[in-house]
Order: C-alpha cells, then sequence, then structure tokens
C-alpha cells in the first residue's frame, strides 16, 4: 500500500497539478495579508474559502485522478496486489498531495507574517486541520461517486452536483426548514442537522474560534454549550472523523465487489 | 485689584486655618477623633498607618487629606465615611472592606447634601458601593481607582453612585469588578470624562432620567452587558470607546427612550451588538466607528429621526438589523466595508446605494436559530438576490451617498 500511495504522491507532483494548488494557496495567502495587513481578518477571509474551495477542489481532484488513471489501476489489477491496497493507496495519496498544497501553501505567507508570534495560531492551525479533513472527506465521496459510474461525464456530473449540494442547497433546505418551523423549538434540531454535512460543521468549529460565538449564544444556549466547550470541539472533530472513514471504507466495500 | 483681592482672600484662610496631623503616634490616633476636634476650614493631615475605622462622621467644612494612602479599614462593619459637610475636601485615602447588604446601601463614602467638594486620588477595595453621592452639587470626583470583587448583581454595589445631583465632574476614575461602575439616576449638567470602567458584572456606565450630561474621553471595556442609557434628553457622548462586551446579553451602548442626543467620534469595537436603539428619537450619530462587531447598530423599535452621517462600519457580521417595514431613520455620507459598487465621476462618493440591511439579517431576526447559518455560501447568495431587488427589507433604509474611503478626521 505505501507503494502505491508513494507512486500516487509522485504521479500527482509529475503532473504538477499539485504545484498549482500549492502556487495558487501561497498566492492567495500573500495577497490577503498583503491586503487586510492583519491576521485576524484575512483568517475569516481564509475561512470563507477554505469551506468553499477546498471541497471543490478535493471532489474534482478526486473524479479527475481517478478516470485518469483508470488504465494504470487495471494494470495493478492484474498483478497480485490487494484491491482495497490499490485504491486506499491512491485515495491517501490523493488525499495527502492536497493537503500538503494546502498546508505549505498558506503555512508558508503566515509564518512569513510571524504567525507564531501572534495569538491566533491556535485558530490558524484548526483552519488547516479543518482544511485537511475537507480534503479527505471530498476525495473520499469523489471517488465513490467515479467508483460507480463508468461514465466520465455522469461521474464528474455527479460529483459536482455532490459538492452543490453540500456548500449551498444543504443550507438552503436547512434554513427553509428553521423558518417553517420557528415556532418549534428548534436548537436542537441545528445542532442536529449541522452534524450531517461536513462544510456546515467545519464552519461552525471555525466561526466559533473566531469570536463569533457570542453570536450563536446570543440565540441559544445549545449551540455555546455544545460547541463553545472542548467536549464539543472534540466531538466535532470526531464527527468529521467519521466523515472520513465511513466514505473511505465504502472505497473498500465498492472496489472489492467491482468487476473491472 | 483682583490679584490683590485673590492673595488677601488667599492670606486670610491661611491665617485663620490649622492643620491637625493624625498618626499612630500621635495624640490624635484616630481619624474621627482628628475630625472632632477640628473646626470649619480646617485641614486635617492622616499620616500613613491602618486605620480599622467605620462610619467615620463629619459635618464640617473641612480638608481630609491622607499622606501616602492611609488605610481605613472598615472591617465589614458598614459605611467608612460619612459626610455631611456643605463643603470638604477628600484625598489620598485607601478605603477597605465595606459590608455587603440586601438591604442597605453600605459604602466607602457616602455624601449627602454636600453643594461643594472634591473627592480625589483615593484607592477603594473590596467595597460594595465605593462613592455614594446623595442630593449634591458642584462636586468633582477625580482619579479614584475602585475595584471589587463582585460576582452576582443581587449581592454588589456600584463604583460611583450619583442620585439626584447637579453640575457634578467625574473625571479619571478607574472602576473595575462592580455591578455598575458608574450610576447616575436624576443627574443632570453633569461632566463625566476620562474614566475607564471595565470588568463590572452589569453595566460599565448606566444613567437614568439624567437629563443635560456630557460624556467624553471613557472607556469601557468587558462589561457583562455593555453600557446602558435610558430615559434621558439632550445627551452629549463623544470620544468613549466600547470595546469587548461580547456576551449573550451584550451591548456596546444601549439607548432606550433617548432624545435629542449627539453621539459622535466613539469607537465601538468587538461588541456584540453595537448600539441597541430603542424607542429613541431625533439623535444624531456621527463619525463613529463601529469595528467587527456581532451587530453594528440594532433597532428594536419606536425610533424616528435617527440620522447617521460619516461614520465607519467596518467588518461587523451585521452592519444593521431593522425591524420593521417602515423607516424615518437616515444614513448619508457613510463608510461601508462591505460596499462593493463603484464611483465613476471620482468625487469620492459612490454612485450605486449601500443597502445597509441583508437578508439574512432579516430572518436572524424573524427566526434566531438560524444564525447558525452565518458566513455560508447560501446565505451570501440570498443577500446578493435581496441587495439586488429587495422584497422583504425597507426598501428606503440605505444610504444614498456611501463614502469610498474610511473617514479619518
Amino acid at each position: 500500500m505505501l507503494k502505491i500511495l508513494k507512486y500516487s504522491i509522485q504521479d500527482l507532483l509529475r503532473s504538477r497539478w499539485s504545484y498549482v494548488y500549492f502556487i495558487f494557496y501561497l498566492l492567495l495567502g500573500f495577497v490577503l495579508l498583503f491586503l487586510n495587513n492583519n491576521m485576524d481578518k484575512a483568517i475569516i477571509t481564509l475561512m470563507n474559502i477554505i469551506i468553499v474551495l477546498t471541497p471543490l477542489i478535493g471532489t474534482i481532484f478526486g473524479v479527475m485522478y481517478y478516470y485518469n488513471s483508470r488504465e494504470f489501476t487495471e494494470l495493478l489489477l492484474a498483478q497480485p496486489i490487494k484491491r482495497n491496497k490499490i485504491f486506499i493507496g491512491q485515495y491517501i495519496g490523493i488525499s495527502l498531495s492536497l493537503t500538503l498544497s494546502l498546508v505549505l501553501g498558506l503555512g508558508i505567507p503566515f509564518v512569513a507574517y510571524g504567525l507564531f508570534k501572534s495569538a491566533i495560531i491556535f485558530d490558524f492551525v484548526l483552519l488547516l486541520i479543518v482544511g485537511a479533513f475537507l480534503n479527505f472527506i471530498f476525495v473520499a465521496l469523489s471517488y465513490n461517486i467515479s467508483l460507480s459510474t463508468e461514465n466520465k461525464i455522469k461521474g464528474f456530473g455527479y460529483a459536482i452536483l455532490m459538492w452543490l449540494f453540500m456548500a449551498v442547497i444543504y443550507d438552503g433546505l436547512f434554513l427553509i426548514s428553521l423558518v417553517m418551523f420557528n415556532e418549534y423549538p428548534l436548537e436542537k434540531f441545528a445542532l442536529a442537522a449541522t452534524m450531517f454535512n461536513p462544510i456546515d460543521l467545519s464552519r461552525i468549529l471555525i466561526l466559533l474560534k473566531l469570536d463569533i460565538s457570542a453570536l450563536l449564544g446570543y440565540t441559544g444556549a445549545v449551540f455555546k454549550d455544545f460547541f463553545g466547550t472542548s467536549l464539543g470541539l472534540l466531538s466535532s472533530l470526531g464527527v468529521l472523523f467519521v466523515w472520513v472513514i465511513l466514505p473511505a471504507l465504502n472505497i473498500v466495500r465498492k472496489a472489492n465487489k467491482k468487476d473491472f | 485689584m483682583k490679584n490683590l483681592l485673590f492673595s488677601f482672600l488667599f492670606l486670610s484662610t491661611l491665617s485663620f486655618s490649622k492643620t491637625i496631623e493624625v498618626c499612630k503616634t500621635c495624640a490624635i490616633n484616630s481619624i474621627q477623633n482628628g475630625i472632632d476636634s477640628a473646626s470649619d476650614n480646617d485641614t486635617v493631615l492622616v499620616k500613613h498607618g491602618v486605620y480599622f475605622e467605620d462610619s467615620i462622621l463629619f459635618g464640617k467644612n473641612i480638608h481630609l487629606i491622607g499622606e501616602n494612602h492611609p488605610v481605613i479599614d472598615a472591617q465589614f462593619k458598614g459605611y467608612a465615611l460619612i459626610i455631611e459637610a456643605k463643603s470638604f475636601v477628600l484625598q489620598g485615602f485607601k478605603i477597605i472592606n465595606i459590608q455587603q447588604s440586601y438591604t442597605k446601601d453600605y459604602s466607602a463614602v457616602r455624601v449627602l447634601n454636600s453643594t461643594n467638594f472634591v473627592i480625589k486620588d483615593n484607592i477603594l477595595e473590596n467595597v460594595f458601593f465605593g462613592f455614594m453621592i446623595e442630593k449634591s452639587k458642584w462636586g468633582l470626583i477625580s482619579n479614584n481607582k475602585i475595584s471589587s470583587n463582585a460576582v452576582e448583581e443581587a449581592s454588589s454595589g456600584n463604583g460611583v453612585h450619583l442620585w439626584h445631583c447637579q453640575n457634578m465632574r467625574i473625571e479619571g476614575n478607574h472602576v473595575s469588578g462592580l455591578r455598575d461602575g458608574l450610576y447616575f439616576e436624576f443627574v443632570s449638567h453633569s461632566f463625566i470624562s476620562g474614566n475607564t470602567s471595565t470588568n463590572n458584572i452589569r453595566y460599565g456606565l448606566h444613567f437614568m432620567f439624567s437629563n443635560h450630561n456630557e460624556y467624553h474621553h471613557n472607556e469601557f471595556n468587558n462589561n457583562g452587558a455593555g453600557v446602558a442609557v435610558m430615559f434621558s434628553k439632550f445627551i452629549k457622548m463623544h470620544h468613549n470607546t466600547f470595546h469587548y462586551n461580547w456576551g449573550t446579553a451584550s451591548y456596546g451602548l444601549l439607548l432606550k427612550e433617548i432624545y435629542d442626543a449627539d453621539i459622535h467620534h466613539n469607537l465601538f469595537e468587538q461588541n456584540t451588538i453595537g448600539i441597541n436603539i430603542d424607542g429613541c428619537t431625533r439623535i444624531k450619530y456621527e463619525h463613529n466607528f463601529f469595528v467587527r462587531n456581532g451587530w453594528a447598530i440594532k433597532f428594536t423599535g419606536g425610533c424616528y429621526a435617527n440620522h447617521f452621517m460619516f461614520n465607519n462600519f467596518l467588518y461587523n457580521s451585521f452592519d444593521l438589523s431593522y425591524n420593521s417595514r417602515l423607516n424615518d431613520n437616515t444614513f448619508n455620507f457613510n463608510y461601508w466595508s462591505e460596499y462593493t459598487g463603484y464611483d465613476l465621476d471620482k468625487d469620492g462618493i459612490g454612485d450605486v446605494p449601500y443597502r445597509p440591511i441583508k437578508l439574512f439579517s432579516y430572518i436572524v431576526n424573524q427566526t434566531p436559530e438560524t444564525l447558525i447559518l452565518l458566513r455560508s455560501l447560501f446565505v451570501d447568495i440570498i443577500n446578493f438576490s435581496e441587495k439586488v431587488s429587495p422584497v422583504f427589507t425597507p426598501d428606503n433604509l440605505l444610504d444614498e451617498k456611501p463614502v469610498m474611503k474610511i473617514i479619518n478626521d
């Protein structure tokens, strides 16, 4: 598995997409800090970008890589290697290389601007952790989609739709249901609903670390009691972890059954 | 001629007044005895030391001066000083340990019916109420440090508490850890400036029924509920800073039933609500900075003729929240960090009006739980569509002339 993982990363590095992604984040980080000249504000802007773009890029990368390396994968399958090792190796390879680009791309500008001396280092680290989780989650989801669809165009379509659903449509439905049922106590429902969307969960996790927590507390103590505590933080990270594990297991299940 | 008269007056006071020294090893070794043996216009000089005295009483017009902050320890037995003199000076003491009570307002210094007094350079620690001034005029309270460790509202008192006073000056005091830092009720024609009020469990500044006052260059930080001003007319508030009043029921500034006020050159930074405006009429807000608040301004009803000009709204989660479709308030020439318009004629004023109310802020008003969707992509999309064609928000609530650059002056 490690060999396949290594190969995937090398392959991505050779295809230069990792560099493009890395340079994109690097530029973004420098431009944000240059324009804002204030790390606090840069982090808020960065959050908006991370929770929208990271999943999108993860999704597209996942699908693209699967379809592109399909022939090579078939070649590998002819060798005496376990199927799940091949696919999990590829999956971790992509996710790791994306995460590496993210962490280095954003880390370098912030470190250059004196991150270690500022108080927001924990917020920043949390931001990167959440970004990494989103990479792993969305690459896994897109791998699931591409494994179950032979048609490239269809696969891309479903993957983009999945991203659109998580990033936009889900929140729309969520908002509508909150407004429709506003005569009922909705705090618990809202809390549960955020757990079913990794983007929402990441957004709230970061928001709560960025001093906006008081706004959430303003409406219902439930949010703050839950997310504001370290238990809340840990359990939200735990849920994000589950969001990685379940699709990854599904990759294994699908790959083992699939007829190539 | 005038100088001559002054020097004559000065000499006359010198010649008739005497100084009485109080110290632990002197003939007079208690403050009460010192005061008792003084007569009008005398100075009682208290040397450094710890004096275990409470309910020190005086009605004479004297100067009570402490040298190197002698400590008056009231040992939790009621008031420390009760002053009923028409004219007096109280300076340089450290007063500690005032009793808590649920029925009496025990204070470090209680002043009644005074008409001309100075209280300055005192340190108050672990007090219930700090200065309790009742029915007095022409007083100066300056450079005092008041601190305590209030835990809950019911069992704590106020730092500077003025009741039925006129023409007072409250300057350069530091108040922390009480219920309300500065509290004024029925106070008029007074100036409150240069004070710092922090970490109080309720309000940093609280005044009610207090007309014709001016509050400037004060700082209010980290107070449980910020600053509350209620039921007052003709107030001027300027050059104050309202910081970090974060919490579920916290305001930078809560205005309730205020008429004809001027609020300018203030800084509201990182408060849950910058200004909460409730039933306020004819108020001018100019040259204020609203920086990174949850809501910069929240209207909660019955507000007419509030005029906002030359203010800066920077990076607030919501610039404005408004609860009705009728609007009689105006916004002009403000700078909004979220303004995305253009300025083709280069006159520094945006060509497209700015709408400070977002659809999401309207939705949050209706269904507070939706706040959990703050900063979601979907919310940005609906805000944008509402901005293009307003349906839910009052369509005349806009800044016709948003300024393109931050207003610094």
